[in-house]
């Protein structure tokens, strides 16, 4: 008898992503039935789990954007057996990069004090809110990661691709159709 | 006894006194990787991607000569390893977001990426700031997707007799600089016909007004994997002329 115990665990979260990761993995459609004879998603947007348990895959989307981002991604490094960065954000910042050659401050000024449309304008500063960081990071400068699967977002087909590899045991990889950087 | 054939990873090939092993390769079908050559041009040899292996000896297959007898290792995984971390360094030494680059699907960086199987940056991003030059009315020059290949430079002098390209700098430190008064396109000179403005192999000179033309997905190298498209051209090339 199968037992949950006996599944592999599935750890995923979105950093400073757009959830358009998340969504090409729901995109697997009903493969996503033979996904679940064989594992049980731990923490991720789908469960609602808060803490990540010992897990044997974790998917990062997104880049790392402020500090909240830095500690979640540590804790999936600590809990999870192997790390995969997940689409373009995960691997090189993405499109929120490009803020990058923009000095914060004004970013920040742009956004909540002279925008179009501002009312109220000023600088959030909620303790409750994480700091930002000055740049948007790739998550291999802050953790080690053991995989990265491009793509803006991957395609569901290279999603299912590489994750059936490591299902079985192989070292994943993509065919050429399925490598795609945008 | 004179034969002039060389092997190439065990195929015996012949080639014409006066061609570079890149040269012969690519005339009998047989890839090897590159970025700065272009088959119209003088090669230039900075971007070190056709790297292979002579006699046992490294050395860029579009510099060096073919010579009776060579031994040529091409497709081996020692050599694949550094074509791959040489193209993660031009990833990660430029700002190169491909989700919003207008020439994502027809560009040979990350075509070659895709050839190598390069799936992570593996060094640490520089996100260096590079300006844009949108001045020109027709063209448009994001430094960001620069990766220093000089083919308009050399395109600009060599064809458009114009000199509107140059590299100042050097190292981490390059820039590609125009040539004009204003330091800016708009009073370069620069003509949308020029071979200059058509030759960039990545993003970096785009004609304007063009880029959703041709879809995302079927473009160039999202249908053919770099090798295929560009014996196909190479082929092209060797009957038109
Ligand atoms: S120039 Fe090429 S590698 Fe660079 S962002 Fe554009 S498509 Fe991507
Ligand atoms: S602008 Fe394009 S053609 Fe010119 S040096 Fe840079 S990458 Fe090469």
């Amino acid at each position: 008898m199968t037992t949950s115990t006996a599944k592999i665990n599935i750890a995923t979260t979105s950093l400073a992503g757009c959830f358009g990761c998340h969504m090409s993995l729901l995109d697997i459609d009903e493969r996503i039935q033979d996904l679940a004879e064989v594992a049980v998603f731990d923490r991720s947007p789908f469960t609602d789990i808060k803490h990540c348990n010992q897990s044997d895959i974790g998917l990062i989307e997104g880049g790392v954007c402020n500090a909240e981002n830095v500690h979640v991604l540590r804790e999936f490094r600590k809990q999870c057996n192997i790390l995969i960065a997940v689409g373009a954000c995960a691997i090189n910042g993405g499109i929120p990069a490009l803020r990058n050659n923009i000095p914060l401050k004004e970013c920040l000024e742009e956004s909540y004090i002279d925008g179009l449309g501002v009312v109220n304008p000023q600088i959030p500063n909620d303790p409750e809110l994480p700091l930002i960081l000055d740049k948007v990071y790739p998550i291999h400068e802050i953790v080690k990661i053991d995989y990265s699967l491009p793509g803006c977002p991957p395609s569901a087909d290279a999603i299912c691709a590489f994750i059936t590899d490591l299902l079985a045991g192989r070292e994943p990889t993509l065919p050429d159709e399925l490598i795609h950087y945008d | 006894m004179k034969t002039n054939s060389i092997s190439i990873d065990g195929q015996q090939i012949t080639f014409r006194e006066g061609q570079t092993i890149i040269q012969a390769a690519l005339e009998a079908g047989i890839y090897i990787p590159y970025l700065c050559y272009h088959p119209d041009f003088e090669a230039h040899g900075s971007c070190k991607v056709c790297t292979v292996r002579v006699n046992g000896s490294h050395c860029s297959a579009c510099t060096t000569f073919a010579s009776d007898g060579q031994v040529v290792d091409n497709h081996c995984e020692d050599l694949n390893s550094s074509r791959r971390a040489i193209t993660q360094m031009l990833f990660v030494e430029g700002n190169h977001l491909c989700p919003s680059c207008e020439k994502s699907g027809d560009c040979e960086l990350q075509a070659l990426g895709y050839y190598l199987k390069l799936f992570g940056s593996h060094f640490p991003h520089l996100f260096p700031h590079r300006e844009v030059d949108a001045t020109h009315p027709h063209i448009l020059l994001d430094r960001d997707r620069c990766i220093f290949c000089e083919l308009c430079v050399r395109a600009s002098r060599e064809v458009d007799q114009k000199n509107v390209f140059a590299i100042s700098g050097r190292g981490i430190d390059s820039e590609l600089v125009v040539n004009s008064p204003s330091g800016t396109l708009l009073d370069s000179g620069l003509d949308v016909n020029d071979k200059a403005a058509h030759v960039c192999p990545v993003g970096a000179i785009l004609i304007k007004n063009q880029a959703f033309q041709v879809p995302i997905g079927q473009r160039k190298y999202d249908k053919n994997r770099i090798d295929d498209a560009d014996l196909i051209e190479v082929k092209h090339d060797h009957i038109d002329s």
